[in-house]
């Protein structure tokens, strides 16, 4: 079923159109890799889902995002919209405060006081993400202490703890070493059970072996979209192929 | 600039054809020893399946260091799985150029006269053989398609050159051991055709992305 549908989305940051006309559907519980080149649009875009982009002075859109067929630049809350749709980025940002309190943070400001509610919340949340067997005797500790991996994770728990639907992920490994890597694209894959994924990658191979569809995106528009088996064994556009073989980019 | 994986696929298709080249001289070989019975000429042909056993094998690792450090996808993934594929099939047909040399260094007896479909069935075969790399050197899906009708034409072949040999060994039991021979060869040569049909169809996937009409993945 369709979560996210996006309908002749133009966005310009100033004069500069940064994405043209963009169509594409995002599937629930599926991963959908947005892969391309630099500066392509493929960031914007997954910014865009979840409004990330009003902050930026100058930035305007047309056309239309629907979340479960709301549109999510209409009467929506932002703040709702934000726990609906979580965000995890490139580089970890755990906030400067303890494991806890990271994971805690999101559900205190959605209202959650009860310190028993909180406790399960945190759990529940880490061990989603894969990291509470390796922080559940040091939860005060500050999770500036965790490795570059675990801090990521503790960020995807973080996003997991208000229970979004929907989980954006902005190459979400490109500082991780390998193994902490594997255990984020495991993750991704046991996530898509409840969430619904998007991804930015620069990793081709991660795209193959996380996401179920792809989406290629050059200057600002999306070349091609389709399974990704399909699409990274027989693309239908030469820039595709181009591009995911290492000719350009 | 060239692209690192393009200078390697350059090797790789000089290395192909270079085997391709092996194997074709060793069929006509072959068959040239059967004609003249030349059992000096066919222990040569059993020596040198070492030599294309190796080129395999320098191929095979050239793919699988490609495939370990370039990981390819789409066309450039064909590409390296087709060789990798096309050089089994190009080994065993050496292998049969061998076996069948073997055949004539072992024949004792006066070959009163081969099967009348023999020649016909044996050339058919190595001309698969020849148009199949030729269809793999020019990349070419029409010349591979022919390749794969034609198998039709040897198994044909085959069948009539079994029954010409099941006849006149019922005629004359003296010749069964030269009919058995020439069954194994016969079945050798239809194994060839199967085999130029198998590197015809790894062209056709190399190019298209289609193997016998399917997509893999």
């Amino acid at each position: 079923m369709c979560k996210i549908e996006i309908k002749d989305l133009d966005l310009f940051y100033g004069d500069f159109q940064a994405l043209k006309k963009v169509n594409m559907k995002i599937v629930e519980n599926r991963i959908t890799a947005f892969i391309g080149p630099s500066g392509c649009g493929k960031s914007t875009l997954i910014k865009t889902l979840n409004r990330m982009n009003d902050l930026v002075v100058g930035c305007h859109i047309t056309g239309s995002v629907t979340l479960d067929g709301e549109d999510i630049y209409g009467d929506m809350d932002v703040n709702l919209l934000r726990k609906r749709v979580g965000m995890v980025f490139q580089k970890p940002n755990p906030f400067p405060m303890s494991i806890y309190d990271n994971i805690a943070y999101g559900p205190r400001t959605h209202g959650v006081r009860r310190k028993a509610m909180l406790d399960e919340v945190v759990e529940h949340s880490l061990r989603d993400a894969a990291i509470w067997e390796e922080v559940k005797d040091r939860l005060n500790n500050s999770a500036l202490g965790l490795s570059g991996g675990q801090q990521q994770r503790l960020c995807i728990a973080r996003a997991l703890a208000v229970q979004p639907e929907v989980l954006l992920m902005d190459e979400p490994t490109s500082a991780l070493d390998p193994i902490s890597t594997g255990k984020i694209e495991e993750l991704a894959v046991e996530l898509k059970e409840k969430y619904t994924i998007a991804i930015v990658t620069h990793n081709m191979q991660q795209a193959l072996r996380i996401s179920d569809s792809t989406a290629f995106f050059l200057l600002g528009e999306v070349i091609e979209t389709g399974e990704t088996q399909n699409l990274f064994s027989m693309p239908q556009d030469k820039r595709t192929e181009d591009y995911i073989t290492g000719r350009f980019g | 600039m060239k692209n690192l994986f393009d200078a390697q696929v350059e090797v790789l298709n000089r290395q192909m054809i270079e085997m391709c080249g092996m194997i074709e001289n060793t069929l006509e070989d072959a068959s040239d020893v059967l004609q003249k019975l030349d059992v000096k000429r066919a222990q040569e042909i059993i020596e040198g399946d070492a030599v294309i056993d190796r080129k395999e094998r320098e191929i095979e690792s050239l793919c699988l260091r490609m495939l370990l450090t370039r990981q390819p996808v789409a066309h450039d993934l064909r590409v390296v799985s087709s060789a990798l594929k096309m050089i089994t099939d190009m080994e065993r047909i050496a292998d049969h150029a061998a076996d069948i040399s073997e055949i004539v260094t072992m024949i004792q007896y006066e070959v009163v006269k081969q099967p009348a479909h023999f020649t016909a069935m044996s050339r058919t075969a190595v001309d698969m053989v020849h148009r199949a790399v030729d269809a793999y050197v020019r990349q070419d899906v029409e010349l591979a398609r022919v390749v794969i009708a034609d198998d039709d034409i040897v198994d044909n072949l085959f069948v009539e050159v079994k029954q010409e040999i099941v006849d006149f060994m019922v005629k004359d039991s003296t010749r069964s051991i030269e009919g058995m021979d020439f069954l194994m060869i016969a079945k050798y040569y239809e194994r060839i055709g199967d085999h130029a049909t198998n590197i015809a169809e790894w062209v056709e996937y190399c190019v298209t992305g289609l193997y016998k009409g399917d997509v893999l993945r």
